[in-house]
């Protein structure tokens, strides 16, 4: 009677080893086949290089191509920051804002969605609608420079998509934010 | 043979872990004021082993609930007793609780079992023995016997809790509810979950998965539909789901926000937040027709609507007067009225089911609480100790909150009575539980 309760146990039991075994092998495996590809690749850039190195000199730049070089780095900063409880565009961010605002205003054809994000403190929807409000200012203020209400879209994601998990005053401070998504 | 049958028991462990639940509820304070009660274990009345415990169930419902302390099975006089002819008063003689329960569970056909229980009045009988032999059955509170199949165990458990629960408060017990909430995994390919599951978080299901957020779940008065808030389409939509069919119905889908969906008492329209005309405005939207009727117009953000138990007004949060407080609007007259004063800001509120208080987040010197506010008095009491406490849903017969909170830095549920006095919290496994809501009776 007992051993064939053990019985039953094991025929539960040992299949679930099993599948335990299989899920860890397939694990191992693809972590092998993935550093095998990346070394591959090196070794075929080397032999590719034959070892030769180049140099040469910053072109002369006039001062329009200056501007958009300079602006064209401050478009890789695609986040703008709020203070608590906030929406007003910060000084400090106008020029950031301003790269933006020329490239869309220069290419008329090219759509910006910009998201509105909160900190995770107060209510879930308070925080959605203050996510909307941060994302209109930024369009406000873009739209103020030229820029096409219809080269943009606007969307709240409130608390929902934190950067920060942390939950400090340094975390929370990068969770408010807006963000020009091209 | 002594290792093999350890062995055996560690593969049993190994087995049945998964069937826990992943709302395991530890009760952080108030098990002090709770009353005393005995609930003796069932006695089976069939051959082999016992197919659910009926007893455990009603222990940690009671619990649970705040307002009562089961006493240690272990330490009762008297076991394996199974109605109030087998109780032996002399027994339970300084035993100090004021009833007991006792039942009994045998097979009756094929997966079906006959499930009898009393409840005995304790203090009654206790005080009866000293005046000598007296009925039996004058001590009898209650007594019942249904015919349930092997899957019920659970749920008629909760049923007993909800009948000893009603007769010992005369409050109608909530054991036999449901509650739904929002799981996010971000580490998984498709982070956000809907979920639902018991009141204790037992046969916890997922309606809905989605590689986008998914909030603000609400239930319709019937406890058969989810109304909440999903991205999926790279905005938000707000969809009514029906959680035994899983029909999806897109209700509302304008420009800008769609959030904050909340039935109305008859469950045929959705008060929502909508900024399809400029800045977050109420709106009241016909689930059927889809004809949406606006009901704010201010500048200020306006939002979280939620309906009086009359359907006659609404609730809403509104920073017309600067900082966000708790508003109400007359739908037929459309006249705003400011309800909260008290703290920095109040928000999110709902009416409990009496009508009489009303439950928000509220905000005094930076932190984030839940409160009552007593209608009649205008008297606010913060409930809640934890952290960045949100989300409140009221237990469909008030004596409880469930709310989301932040416990070592990680989201999860918490309940606490209406008292403040009971306070318990619900950790998880994997990733942030938040946006609890607790459905109707079922």
């Amino acid at each position: 009677m007992d051993l064939n309760k053990l019985f039953k146990a094991m025929v539960i039991a040992i299949p679930l080893f099993a599948l335990g075994a299989c899920s860890s092998t397939s694990e191992s495996e693809t972590d092998a086949s993935s550093s095998t590809s990346s070394t591959s690749g090196q070794t075929s850039g080397e032999y590719a290089n034959g070892g030769v190195e180049t140099g040469g000199v910053a072109p002369v730049l006039s001062p329009v191509e200056q501007q958009k070089l300079k602006e064209q780095e401050l478009r890789r900063e695609n986040i703008i920051y709020f203070d608590f409880d906030r929406s007003e565009v910060q000084t400090e961010n106008a020029e950031i804002l301003q790269a933006h605002g020329n490239y869309l205003v220069e290419h008329p054809n090219v759509k910006v969605l910009i998201e509105g994000h909160a900190d995770e403190r107060g209510t879930p929807e308070y925080n959605i609608a203050l996510g909307e409000r941060r994302a209109k200012a930024i369009a406000k203020y873009l739209q103020s420079m030229g820029v096409q209400p219809s080269q943009m879209s606007i969307v709240s994601y409130g608390e929902e998509k934190p950067l920060d998990f942390s939950r400090s005053e340094g975390g929370f401070a990068k969770n408010r934010r807006g963000v020009l998504v091209y | 043979m002594k290792i093999l049958v350890k062995w055996c028991v560690f593969a049993l462990v190994i087995i049945t872990t998964p069937v826990r639940a992943a709302l395991d509820i530890v009760i952080t304070e108030g098990i002090d004021a709770a009353r005393p009660v005995a609930i003796v274990p069932f006695v089976w009345q069939g051959q082999g082993p016992v197919p659910a415990s009926i007893s455990d169930v009603v222990v940690s419902d009671l619990a649970r609930s705040g307002t009562f302390k089961p006493l240690d099975t272990r330490a009762l006089p008297q076991q394996n007793i199974a109605n109030v002819a087998q109780f032996n008063v002399q027994q339970w003689h300084g035993i100090e609780s004021e009833a007991l329960v006792v039942g009994s569970v045998k097979p009756y056909g094929v997966d079906q079992y006959l499930v009898k229980f009393e409840l005995i009045d304790l203090v009654k009988a206790q005080l009866e023995a000293t005046k000598g032999p007296a009925s039996k059955d004058s001590y009898l509170l209650e007594n019942r016997e249904t015919v349930i199949s092997a899957n019920q165990f659970r749920q008629y458990s909760h049923r007993i809790s909800d009948i000893v629960y009603e007769k010992l408060t005369g409050i109608r017990g909530a054991f036999l509810t449901r509650i739904a909430y929002v799981v996010v995994n971000h580490e998984a390919k498709s982070p956000y979950q809907l979920m639902i599951s018991d009141y204790d978080g037992f046969n916890e299901q997922m309606l809905l998965r989605s590689p986008e957020p998914l909030m603000s779940p609400a239930w319709s008065p019937d406890g058969r539909r989810l109304a909440y808030v999903s991205f999926e389409n790279r905005k938000a939509e707000i969809f009514v789901q029906d959680i035994y069919s899983q029909q999806r119905t897109k209700v509302s889908s304008f420009n800008g926000i769609n959030g904050a969906p909340t039935f109305s008492p008859d469950g045929k329209k959705l008060a929502v937040t909508l900024s399809k005309d400029g800045q977050p405005e109420i709106y009241v939207i016909d689930i059927d027709t889809k004809v949406s009727q606006r009901v704010t117009n201010h500048y200020a953000i306006d939002t979280e609507p939620s309906w009086f138990p009359d359907g006659k007004s609404l609730l809403f949060t509104s920073e017309r007067g600067g900082r966000p407080q708790i508003y109400k609007v007359n739908l037929q007259t459309n006249k705003v009225s400011r309800m909260t004063f008290e703290g920095e800001w109040n928000l999110g509120g709902s009416i409990t089911p009496d009508g009489r208080s009303l439950i928000f987040v509220n905000r005094t010197n930076g932190r984030y609480h839940i409160a009552r506010m007593d209608l009649a008095t205008r008297y606010m009491q913060v409930l809640s100790s934890t952290q960045l406490d949100e989300s409140p849903s009221v237990a469909p017969n008030g004596t409880m909150v469930i709310y989301g909170t932040t416990y070592k830095n990680q989201q999860v549920l918490a309940a606490v009575s209406m008292d403040g006095r009971f306070k318990a919290r619900l950790p998880v496994g994997k990733g942030a539980v938040k946006s609890p809501a607790w459905s109707p009776f079922l």
